[in-house]
């Protein structure tokens, strides 16, 4: 009974378990994201859908009035993205490793108080930061006023020059918790022989934090900039909430995601056009696919794991 | 007996069939969320009494994503019965897919001139998709008391526009002006195509733009964008991130003078203010020029190519086209002006104030609504970017109209 047939025998349970999710995942991923790679070599000509193979891509980045706007797009979305990294995921590791110190009192208090912007919508926090740093009603002027600094003030959101780094800040005072959560679970599973060993051995206080622990953290690190990588390419709702669809003042806060929302369904007296509007979905995807297998064939096969 | 009764069943199941036929819900799209009272109160329920059958559900979308979500529905087929159309090119696009139904048989339309038709006609006038249903006209709204109280009188012309301001910024107890730029249409909407009919002229500039005989960087459609460059320093501090809620909460608590304004904002203003208001249109060049207003087609209503129930609808959009709706509409929402050709008297005197300017000075519609904002790049939405830098000063004046003009002569060939 127990010896296999051989290894035509379909395992059925297998299928079974995986059945619910591939099902979904196709339906609402997979035939999507083929449908709309397919819909980027059509257009419309007298109203019937053509096959007019590379030409949408060669409008957008051959045409200076869609590659100035795509590659203005991108450069905010790498500006974006370096403030991220820079500043969200240097101060999620901060503070995991704050948290994680054994004397910290109301520990799960503070844990709790910076997660918690994380599971808000994003209509709520672009709102609410607009009102923060709205010149007329906000309190941000007042504040600064109170201890002297008013002449730092100035009207973030509407100055071209700021309006991009303000936005991606509030989006980091948004997103802290996850890196912070993420490094925090790396940080608890390191075991306390590895500390006390160390210990013996002289290393105690910060430098066993960066000789002992941030090694040991790094794979998380690497997953954590990937995901932050993945989400800021991916953005569109914080710069649509606080500054509109055409991502003001002077398309200085323009993201592909924008761009993309803009072209594929319209604004104002502009038309929606779908098929454009995939050749840039399109062009995202591949940015998306070409910056994680850079990380995945790059740095995640030399990250050295350790087992304990 | 028996036969008798089985007559009377038979005859009630037809009559029950035949109500059961007229029993028709029709879902009204719309971007007017403000209205949303104003329907369920008062429209709603006057043309319910009258068509026993017909019941209407008025679901309205945020104003700025109106376009998009419609042609989503439409496309999916989930769209309402009556669509609210946008004026010109949006309407022209769905009545050319074949979502929008021909409307041109429809009684009502014998009551607008063709000129309100030409919103929502095609090219060529030779179908009409939908029922005009009002019209917004640009001015200036203020703040009497605060006029009174700085004393300085309502301006004519430009100098004296500018002088007003200076004064009231010079007394300082108001903002001269409340417009904000972050949302960026108000610099192009209440800004550019409020006070630019003074200087293009109207609709003679307006069609020789389109026909190609003028150009955006002759000096009548330059020197709005010069005025333009002038208001920054009269909007309040950081008027670069005020939006359009902003502006309008600065004024309505009385703390700015002047607000550039469309007629829309009457109904709004009215329940929040607790001063007297006036308005006043576009201040012209020179003293004793002809004046210029834009009162712009805004609003037309028509069906879903897709309807259950097209006799349905078709007999609410005849009554949309009736005097009978015009007075309730135009009273109902002081500063959306009906089209139809019959006289309207309005109770608002707000509302009456700016309708009078329509036998004192030339009409004409926003110059990038028709036809010209159908190409890539969108004249319309740089208009809006354009007026806002000039304002800001990031662009000078004669910069942003030499950037709309390549924009547009790189599609449109009249301009080319």
């Amino acid at each position: 009974m127990a010896t296999p047939t051989g290894p035509s025998k379909i395992k059925w349970h297998v299928v079974v378990f995986l059945a619910p999710a591939v099902l979904v995942y196709t339906a609402v991923m997979i035939y999507p994201l083929f449908n709309t790679l397919r819909l980027s070599f059509f257009d419309t000509v007298d109203q019937q859908r053509v096959f007019v193979g590379l030409e949408n891509f060669r409008t957008l980045f051959g045409n200076t009035i869609w590659s100035d706007q795509f590659w203005n797009a991108l450069g905010n979305n790498f500006w974006f993205f370096l403030v991220h990294m820079l500043v969200q995921n240097p101060i999620g590791v901060a503070l995991a490793a704050l948290l994680s110190s054994p004397r910290l009192r109301f520990a799960a208090l503070y844990r709790t108080a910076i997660f918690v912007p994380t599971i808000l919508s994003f209509v709520i926090v672009g709102f609410a930061w607009k009102l923060i740093l709205s010149p007329i009603w906000g309190i941000a002027p007042e504040m600064l006023d109170a201890i002297g600094l008013k002449f730092l003030y100035a009207p973030w959101l509407g100055k071209e020059e700021y309006a991009l780094t303000t936005l991606a800040l509030v989006s980091v005072w948004q997103f802290v918790g996850i890196p912070m959560m993420l490094i925090y679970a790396a940080l608890l599973s390191i075991p306390e022989e590895i500390l006390e060993a160390g210990e013996c051995d002289g290393i105690t206080g910060m430098s066993a934090f960066w000789k002992i622990k941030l090694p040991l953290i790094l794979p998380s690190i690497g997953i954590i900039s990937i995901l932050t990588f993945v989400g800021n390419f991916n953005a569109f709702d914080l710069i649509y909430a606080a500054q509109g669809a055409l991502a003001g003042p002077d398309f200085s806060t323009d993201i592909l995601g924008t761009f993309l929302y803009r072209t594929f369904f319209g604004f104002q007296l502009q038309l929606g056009d779908p098929h454009m509007g995939s050749a840039i979905a399109s062009a995202m995807f591949v940015i998306i696919l070409i910056g994680v297998c850079l990380y995945l064939f790059g740095i995640q096969r030399r990250l050295r794991h350790y087992q304990y | 007996m028996f036969k008798h009764t089985a007559t009377t069943l038979l005859a009630s199941t037809v009559l029950a069939t035949g109500a059961f036929a007229q029993d028709a819900e029709l879902i009204i799209e719309s971007w007017r969320n403000d209205d949303l009272a104003i329907w369920q109160d008062k429209i709603i329920p006057a043309f319910e009494a009258e068509h026993p059958g017909i019941t209407l559900k008025f679901t309205p979308s945020a104003p700025a994503e109106y376009n998009a979500v419609l042609n989503s529905k439409l496309d999916a087929g989930s769209a309402g019965d009556i669509i609210t159309c946008r004026p010109f090119d949006a309407s022209l696009a769905l009545y050319d897919n074949g979502h929008l139904a021909d409307l041109s048989d429809l009684e009502g339309m014998a009551n607008f001139s063709d000129v309100a038709k030409s919103g929502w006609s095609t090219d060529d006038g030779s179908a009409t998709y939908c029922v005009p249903m009002a019209s917004v006209i640009h001015g200036f709204i203020y703040n009497k008391e605060a006029f009174e109280e700085v004393g300085v009188e309502v301006p004519k012309t430009e100098a004296e526009f500018f002088a007003v301001l200076d004064k009231i910024k010079e007394d300082g107890s108001y903002i001269p002006m409340a417009m904000g730029t972050n949302d960026q249409w108000e610099a192009a909407t209440m800004g550019y195509n409020n006070i630019g009919p003074n200087y293009w002229k109207g609709e003679e500039g307006r069609n020789a733009l389109i026909a190609g005989e003028q150009k955006l960087t002759d000096e009548g459609w330059v020197a709005p964008f010069r005025q333009l460059a002038k208001w920054g320093p009269y909007l309040g501090d950081g008027f670069e991130a005020q939006t359009y809620p902003d502006s309008q909460n600065i004024f309505t608590l009385g703390r700015a003078a002047i607000y550039p304004a469309g007629s829309w904002e009457i109904s709004g203003f009215n329940t929040l203010v607790d001063f007297e208001m006036g308005a006043f249109y576009p201040p012209v060049p020179n003293a004793g020029d002809t004046c210029y207003i834009s009162d712009h087609t805004d609003i037309g209503i028509g069906m879903n190519a897709a309807t259950a129930h097209p006799e349905a609808a078709k007999a609410f959009l005849n009554w949309v086209a009736s005097p009978e709706f015009a007075t309730i509409f135009a009273n109902a929402l002081p500063g959306f002006f009906p089209l139809s050709s019959g006289a309207v008297e309005l109770e608002d005197p707000l509302a009456q104030e700016f309708l009078s300017w329509r036998e004192e000075c030339e009409s004409t519609i926003r110059s990038t609504y028709q036809i010209l904002s159908r190409g890539t790049p969108n004249l319309e939405n740089d208009t809006w970017n354009a007026s806002a830098a000039v304002i800001k000063g990031t662009e000078t004046p004669e910069d942003a109209a030499k950037r709309l003009q390549e924009g547009l002569a790189s599609w449109y060939a009249p301009q080319q």
